[in-house]
């Protein structure tokens, strides 16, 4: 598959642009920046054939795309539900119940962390590390958007309005 | 004392070190061994395995060894106690998630960390959770891996980008579940790939076609030399009772640092393959019947004394020097300068200006010095996988290399240029335009007419704006129709830049084939002969009484020879191993052993003479090339043909070279030369990497590779 069907027309302008923030040769450092804009264009995760294209367009060996994709968390590697929900379970916020609501939302959705729902609705993060708001523990962040202060009506509330 | 030293002191001995140096650098050289798993001299440094550690005074905790620089006043301590308890704190983590399986891992009794935890290990572990579990990967037919086992060294990864130069295996994941691999499901592919299981310090990548076939404690290692390519890398086998059980390199920085091809390390494989020949056979009546030596080699000398001065030999290029000779010394008994080795090439009209022996024009260790190289009709990743290697080395140095050639190969550094659209002829003839040829009287009727492009102008600027610089010609410039005119326009070329002219040549001995005298011009020592005799393209599709080949199939190895339209009355074969093809052409078949089971010598392409003993018991019946040869030598009635050992037969031969390096180069001034027919059809010139000579074509391993099966659907 060549980049034009993998990577889309905008994809490939934010790859550009992820480029040109550093110096010639260093294309390795636009691999993070190239991911995200092109998960966010998949529903959340990333295929092969869009690693591979990713390292054509960047002119790098494969492999150090997919070193990339599976090191960090925000990256997913198979299909997962549309919705990302992620619960925070650094010391904080399970200090402050972040285990519990962990527990009520995988009897809710009826799955663990790491799976999706069946429909495709809902993605439940493996594991999620701090998220720097420990001042509004316990916290989630519901597709880029962070939820404080939470109780189980609310964390409810939040994931019942998602569609 | 100059200003880039600095004084340090290591466990109390004062010691001068290079500024910049690490530490473990230093404590190498004085002996100070300091425990390392991710450590290679060969690589970057990555630091990751911490169980360098040592104790340096005044540093609040202990340093990693490999990525300290050394400073002046520095006071090292690798053993004291404080030392070894850092050394043993990273032992206990890295056998957290080790498994206790060293009594089914090939690495077992040559592991480093076996021997380190022998060292630095507790006898109990106080871990008792889950340990980690890494599903094994199928990375091809070469390197088998149990990945439960790796320790996160690293040391391949980083032997993929900084040495092969691609990138095949990767760390993928991270933390606890971090692991090596290639990610998806794929076949290394590259011709230095096995180095990794060399590299590997614990058993995670091992040797596949070895495993649980011996332990190393059972086996002997004997040094010896690859036999494939005029490199002639320096190998051990590794022998248990006779049989050559895997190779392995033996370092040598001036000629293989401490790496091996593919092919050098997987080929002897085929010492033991089905095909081996066994016993002398004869065919009588259209029938092949078992003979013995004896009978076998009195018919071969009575067929041989009755061709006489008609007698036609074929030896291979990879046949050792002490062959080579004494085939030569028989041919001159016989009265026959039908004699040669060339068995690819197709254009002897210039052998009068071919140098004495093929050299590379500088040392193998110069290569990746230069700072401008021209490698001309060469898939130089397949002929000479380690000439490659230093041939990258020097392009990341900022070398500008160049090739031309009909195929495009892949490079894994920048090119400066490919040349290939035009035909190699017609590319060279521009770049020698370009490099100001044209009133050579050698060239001037190649280049009448020939404006250079752009390219070819940087190439020939490539070459005459370096300090020092080099033109190469490969195996497909030697192999082509219009050999004579790529030679004479390359020799130009050379000169008019100032570059060393050299050959990669055929086969393991092409060097020692020629100063030995296998030759239909020249005698040993490189005096013309008195009466030319017929060239192996001649010889090959000629008529006679008597053709004798040695170590050399009809077929893949002596392409102008048609087994089903032989000319000659009686053909026989010495040989390692029986073919159809050569039991369709040849009436005697003689078992001569392999690289491995005779002495010999073979004079690598920088002229280093390498001699080697016997390894392996030969399999069958099977006897050394030079045994045969001396009692055929005997039988004949040759004088001084006496030799008790190969040693006698190689200081024969030195001592009639004398102590006079041999010439390279290229003796193209004056004669013009016209170019010849034939295109450059790359498929016919080119010969896969794995198919060039009997052994490395009945390698299973070799030839389950992805590049052994690009190589067949090729042909």
């Amino acid at each position: 598959m060549s980049d034009e069907q993998a990577l889309s027309e905008h994809v490939r302008h934010e790859i550009d642009r992820w480029k040109g923030r550093f110096p010639e040769d260093r294309q390795r450092s636009a691999v993070i920046g190239a991911l995200h804009a092109v998960q966010h264009e998949n529903n959340g995760y990333l295929t092969l054939e869009q690693m591979n294209a990713v390292a054509d367009y960047l002119r790098l060996p494969p492999i150090q795309v997919y070193e990339v994709a599976t090191f960090y968390s925000m990256f997913q590697t198979r299909p997962v539900g549309r919705n990302n929900v992620a619960i925070c379970t650094n010391v904080s916020c399970m200090l402050r119940g972040a285990e519990e609501i962990v527990a009520h939302v995988e009897r809710k959705l009826g799955i663990k962390v790491g799976e999706s729902t069946a429909d495709g609705r809902i993605y439940l993060k493996r594991e999620e590390e701090c998220l720097a708001a420990c001042c509004g523990a316990p916290m989630m962040m519901v597709n880029h958007k962070y939820h404080e202060n939470l109780t189980i009506a609310e964390v409810d509330k939040i994931l019942d309005g998602l569609d | 004392m100059s200003d880039d030293m600095v004084n340090l002191e290591v466990d109390g001995r004062p010691v001068q070190a290079r500024k910049g140096q690490m530490i473990i650098e230093v404590t190498d050289a004085v002996g100070a061994y300091v425990p390392r798993f991710c450590y290679h001299e060969k690589l970057s440094i990555a630091a990751n395995c911490r169980m360098c550690l040592v104790q340096v005074e005044k540093a609040p905790k202990p340093l990693p060894a490999c990525a300290t620089p050394v400073g002046e006043g520095m006071k090292i301590f690798t053993r004291s106690p404080y030392a070894i308890a850092a050394q043993k704190a990273t032992m206990e983590f890295l056998l957290i998630n080790h498994p206790l399986d060293c009594p089914i891992c090939d690495q077992g009794g040559e592991c480093e960390l076996q021997d380190l935890a022998m060292g630095y290990g507790r006898d109990v572990s106080r871990y008792t959770e889950k340990k980690r579990v890494v599903k094994d990967k199928d990375i091809g037919p070469l390197v088998s891996t149990d990945m439960t086992r790796c320790i996160h060294c690293t040391r391949c990864v980083r032997f993929g980008q900084e040495i092969a130069g691609i990138p095949e295996l990767g760390t993928t994941h991270r933390g606890e579940n971090m692991k090596i691999s290639t990610y998806i499901e794929k076949s290394i592919d590259h011709e230095l790939s096995a180095n990794i299981i060399d590299l590997c310090p614990v058993g995670a990548l091992n040797n596949k076609p070895y495993r649980y076939s011996a332990r190393a404690w059972e086996i002997e290692q004997r040094a010896t030399v690859a036999p494939h390519d005029c490199v002639g890398s320096n190998i051990y086998a590794h022998v248990l009772r006779g049989t050559v059980k895997r190779i392995v390199p033996r370092p040598n920085e001036a000629v293989n640092e401490t790496w091996i091809s593919d092919r050098d390390r997987f080929s002897y494989e085929a010492i033991y393959s089905a095909d081996r020949l066994t016993t002398p056979r004869v065919r009588e009546n259209g029938e092949w019947r078992d003979t013995d030596w004896e009978s076998a080699l009195k018919l071969l000398a009575e067929k041989l004394q009755a061709a006489g001065k008609d007698a036609g030999i074929l030896l291979s290029p990879s046949s050792t020097t002490e062959e080579a000779y004494l085939l030569a010394k028989i041919a001159g008994h016989l009265g026959s300068p039908n004699i040669d080795h060339r068995l690819r090439r197709q254009d002897f009209s210039d052998q009068d200006n071919d140098p004495e022996a093929p050299l590379l024009g500088l040392e193998i260790a110069a290569l990746e010095q230069v700072d401008g190289a021209f490698v001309v009709g060469s898939s130089i990743r397949r002929e000479a996988p380690i000439l490659a290697h230093r041939l990258r080395k020097a392009a990341l140095r900022g070398a500008r290399v160049s090739f031309a050639c009909p195929e495009p190969e892949s490079y894994h550094f920048g090119v400066h240029e490919y040349l290939s659209d035009a035909g190699l002829l017609t590319e060279l003839a521009g770049v020698a335009a370009a490099a100001g040829c044209a009133s050579n009287p050698s060239v001037r009727d190649l280049l009448a007419g020939v404006s250079a492009t752009a390219a070819q102008q940087r190439v020939a600027a490539s070459l005459s704006e370096a300090g020092s610089s080099v033109v190469l010609l490969g195996a497909i410039a030697e192999r082509h129709p219009a050999a004579a005119a790529l030679r004479t326009l390359a020799a130009a070329i050379a000169g008019a830049t100032d570059s060393a002219l050299g050959y990669v040549s055929e086969g393991a001995n092409s060097v020692g084939a020629s100063l030995a005298g296998a030759l239909p011009h020249r005698e040993a020592g490189g005096a013309a002969r008195g009466a030319k005799g017929r060239c192996a393209a001649e010889i090959a599709t000629g008529k006679g009484p008597a053709l004798l080949l040695f170590g050399a199939e009809p077929g893949p190895d002596v392409p102008a020879f048609a087994s089903e339209k032989r000319g000659y009355g009686f053909v026989a074969a010495c040989t390692p191993f029986r073919s159809d093809a050569l039991e369709a052409s040849a009436d005697l078949l003689l078992p001569v052993g392999t690289f491995a089971e005779t002495s010999g010598t073979y004079v690598n392409c920088e002229g280093r003479w390498q001699s080697f003993a016997g390894v392996a018991r030969p399999v069958g019946e099977a006897r050394p090339g030079w045994k045969v040869l001396r009692v055929l030598g005997n039988l004949l009635d040759a004088p001084d043909f006496d030799y008790e050992n190969s040693e006698e037969v190689r200081d024969e031969l030195s001592a009639h070279l004398g102590s006079t390096p041999p010439k390279g180069g290229y003796a193209g001034g004056g004669k013009p030369v016209k170019a010849g027919a034939g295109s450059d059809d790359a498929r016919r010139l080119d010969v896969p990497m794995y198919q060039v000579d009997g052994l490395v074509r009945r390698a299973t391993a070799l030839q389950r590779t992805p590049e052994a099966i690009r190589g067949r659907e090729g042909c």
